[in-house]
């Protein structure tokens, strides 16, 4: 089987987002896409899954041509989609989500079989290999990792059709490496049963590992298409780019005066946590999926209830809410920048400054010269200050959330997952931007599901099993293998 | 162009109904005095409305300042009656507004419980308050000293014409909450929290105090509302102010369709304002119905805010 999207042109108005782009995808094959943000990779996904219409483009299955108008065309083709953003109704159960959009099966024709609904969702998720989730339970409870595997299983419930295709778009961004291995698995029994798999990610780790075929898209254009095979990460990186691989993240290391330290703590969802950091140190958070890294970080904000133990930052004892927190120069990035992170509807300007609202009467010009000043520090990519949030890539409001821990020159950084979701031209600059900080002295604690990522950004690594610290060491000479054995209990 | 039209679409609407009954009242609309006339039987519902703009660009709302302009009203009634002098029945009634705006806060904010809920439940303490208080009766004559009466119906020679008092008191709560929303780091961090609570929270923002202190002025608003209108019709009755709160929210919905993301600000709450007003004032001269005008003022919150929203979509 073979489905070829070709001829693909969209604008937006006078804007071309994707320019004359073809894709061959062979079934019993994963093929991956990659690009930066605002490369056209969602606009790609987003005509395939027929919610916008193309301008122009052909859409033949084994030389049969086939309308791609409407998203009823797409599921008649039989692709499925996996969308990077969680689209999950946290009120409703598990299982009524893993069936959204399927009809439920009922009883004399009108009541919902409750026992019918739980049996076909637990069966999907099984199909993942996930047995640890009660499908009973209400969404809004499960763990990120866990509504992913959810939103994952709602993929593979059969509704009649074959599936042709599964279009995946990040789906380990929010994944443990666990989790990410038994995806894999699964999307190699998918490939084994015919389907083709439309894998998005910025991982190149896993394009090399898991992809048989790759296409880059730049500036809506494909700039590389070819088998994983015939390619490597520096050409991928460079075709994502359009330049040469930048070098490497480099750790200045730290071993200035303590910044923060916790003492013995224990809390409902941590136990043990002894750690010091150090001005211009970076202590990475190894943690399964479980939310105790974000617990972790959210000590130093007087997030969560401490049942023993104290923290300590700057020689004091930690603050007991955000605004004592960024008031002693603790600087915060939150994991989820949507929920937690980001007024969306507001403009790039009150999203950075709203930390830092000390004057009483700001006035708009001066604000909007410092949120200028401020989006050229982190390279932000906007029209300007008055931009919406919500208009910006994920990159790049991930960059008017790292403008605003900035902003007040903190002394300690608080970053959970700071890389979720973003390409790697972000990445890169994330990183630098992180590098940055430790070089004027910030210590820094960050989270990250990404190991090799950790591994390179981190001096120390401490690692957490069901909330219990079970090692702080350096990262020097780690491996991500090494980690994850750790991780799981094995060593 | 859309986009243009989008924002001033409200005001459009308030210029298009204007030259409507300046064409069909032809000699009475567009005078003077029947403008200045305009200005002073909104100036009530223009405190309430401006004021509700303050908690509403937080993204909550507070369905009580009906109630609590009627109990404000009676309070200072009460004190008259009492022999109190009119500054002192008159701060007792502001104390009485700003107490009830701090426990539509403290509900909101430390018991957590939805706006919607939390003033719901308020505004039937602060309406059965009222009847406690006054005893169910209208409180007027003798008892209203003539200094609180006379208030009202004073006003301020400009360029030959007299602006009520009335009208010279809302423009002064306008100009301290636009001045309030738009010019101070107190207003940026209420639109804030109306953006993302949970953000707000976490970019260090106080968001309690914050939530407490914003309803505190609601209800300050609703009881200077309150006492204006007692002042108008020098006597204060139960139920007084019962008609406020929904036009007031009528007003600011109006007004919301101008932002840019559908966000209150207060000079568009005047435009909704200015829209009721005009509309009263003008289908009560051609000797329309009042029903009619309800059904025509609805119409019109729903024609705004589906123009608006469909706007958006495009």
């Amino acid at each position: 089987m073979e489905i070829a999207l070709s001829g693909l042109t969209k604008r937006f108005g006078a804007a071309t987002v994707l320019s004359d782009v073809s894709l061959r995808l062979r079934g019993g094959r994963v093929h991956a896409l990659m690009g930066e943000n605002g490369a056209g990779k969602s606009t790609l996904i987003r005509v395939l899954a027929g919610v916008i219409p193309a301008d122009s483009v052909t859409l033949t299955r084994d030389g049969r041509t086939l309308p791609l108008r409407s998203a009823r065309d797409a599921a008649g083709a039989g692709f499925r989609f996996i969308h990077q953003e969680l689209n999950v109704v946290p009120q409703l159960s598990v299982a009524e989500n893993v069936l959204l959009g399927h009809p439920l099966p009922r009883r004399a024709g009108v009541l919902v079989d409750w026992r019918a609904v739980n049996a076909l969702a637990g069966r999907a998720l099984q199909t993942l290999g996930v047995t640890h989730i009660d499908v009973r339970r209400q969404m809004g409870d499960l763990g990120m990792g866990d509504r992913m595997l959810a939103r994952i299983a709602a993929a593979l419930v059969a509704d009649g059709t074959r599936p042709t295709l599964y279009v995946m778009d990040e789906p380990t961004a929010a994944l443990s490496a666990a989790e990410a291995e038994r995806l894999f698995e699964v999307i190699g029994r998918l490939t084994q049963e015919g389907a083709a798999v439309l894998y998005v990610s910025h991982r190149l780790p896993e394009v090399l590992g898991i992809c048989h075929d790759v296409s880059v898209l730049r500036d809506g254009r494909v700039a590389l298409s070819g088998t994983v095979a015939d390619t490597d990460a520096p050409a991928l990186i460079a075709a994502m780019t359009g330049r040469a691989a930048a070098a490497p993240f480099r750790r200045t290391g730290g071993t200035g005066a303590a910044v923060a330290q916790a003492l013995g703590i224990a809390t409902p969802a941590l136990l043990g946590i002894d750690l010091t950091l150090h001005q211009g140190e970076v202590i990475g958070i190894a943690a399964p999926d479980d939310g105790s890294a974000t617990a972790l970080l959210g000590l130093f904000i007087g997030r969560g209830r401490v049942t023993a133990g104290r923290t300590d930052v700057l020689g004091r004892p930690g603050p007991r809410s955000p605004r004592a927190a960024w008031r002693r120069g603790v600087a915060v990035i939150p994991r989820d920048r949507r929920a937690e992170g980001l007024a969306l509807p507001m403009p790039v300007m009150a999203n950075m400054l709203m930390a830092h609202l000390r004057t009483p009467f700001p006035r708009r010009r001066v604000e909007a010269a410092r949120a200028r000043a401020l989006g050229e520090a982190v390279s932000l990519k906007a029209r300007g200050p008055w931009q919406a949030v919500a208009e910006l890539s994920g990159g790049n409001q991930q960059k008017v959330l790292f403008a605003r821990a900035i902003a007040g020159d903190p002394k300690l950084l608080l970053l959970d997952d700071p890389t979720r979701g973003v390409d790697i031209g972000a990445r890169a600059e994330i990183h630098a931007l992180i590098a940055q900080a430790t070089a004027r002295g910030c210590a820094v604690l960050v989270a990250s599901t990404d190991l090799p990522e950790l591994l390179a950004l981190s001096d120390r690594i401490v690692i957490l099993r069901g909330g219990r610290q079970v090692a702080l060491m350096p990262s020097e000479g780690l491996t991500p293998a090494d980690l994850l054995t750790r991780l799981q209990g094995a060593a | 162009m859309t986009e243009r039209l989008r924002t001033f679409g409200t005001l459009i609407g308030l210029v298009a109904i204007t030259v409507f009954f300046a064409v069909q009242l032809p000699d009475t609309f567009l005078t003077a005095r029947n403008l200045l006339n305009v200005s002073q039987q909104i100036s009530m519902l223009a405190v309430v409305a401006f004021t509700m703009t303050i908690v509403m660009a937080m993204g909550d709302f507070d369905l009580s300042v009906g109630s609590m302009a009627s109990l404000a009203g009676i309070v200072a009634a009460v004190a008259f009656v009492n022999g109190w002098p009119v500054w002192a029945g008159v701060a007792l009634a502001l104390v009485a507004g700003l107490a009830g705006g701090l426990l539509n806060g403290a509900l909101v904010a430390w018991a957590g419980i939805l706006p919607f809920i939390a003033t719901l439940g308020t505004l039937t303490i602060f309406s059965g308050a009222a009847f406690l208080v006054s005893g169910g009766a209208t409180i007027f004559g003798r008892d209203i000293p003539e200094g609180f009466g006379t208030f009202a119906r004073s006003g301020v020679p400009v360029a030959g014409a007299s602006v009520p008092a009335l009208t010279l008191v809302a423009c002064a709560v306008l100009l301290v909450v636009w001045v309030l929303l738009e010019h101070t780091s107190y207003g940026r961090k209420l639109y804030a929290i109306g953006g993302n609570a949970q953000a707000a929270w976490l970019a260090g923002l106080n968001v309690r105090a914050l939530r407490l202190s914003a309803f505190a002025l609601t209800g300050l608003g609703a009881a200077v509302a309150g006492l204006m209108y007692a002042s108008r019709v020098a006597s204060a009755n139960p139920t007084q102010g019962a008609g406020l709160m929904l036009d007031a929210i009528a007003a600011v919905f109006l007004g919301m369709t101008m932002g840019r993301q559908g966000e209150p600000r207060v000079l568009a709450t005047l435009v909704g304002v200015l829209i009721l007003g005009v509309l009263d004032n003008g289908l009560t001269q051609m000797a329309i119905q009042s029903y009619v005008r309800e059904v025509l003022i609805g119409a019109m919150i729903l024609a705004a805010v589906a123009i608006s929203a469909l706007g958006r979509r495009a």
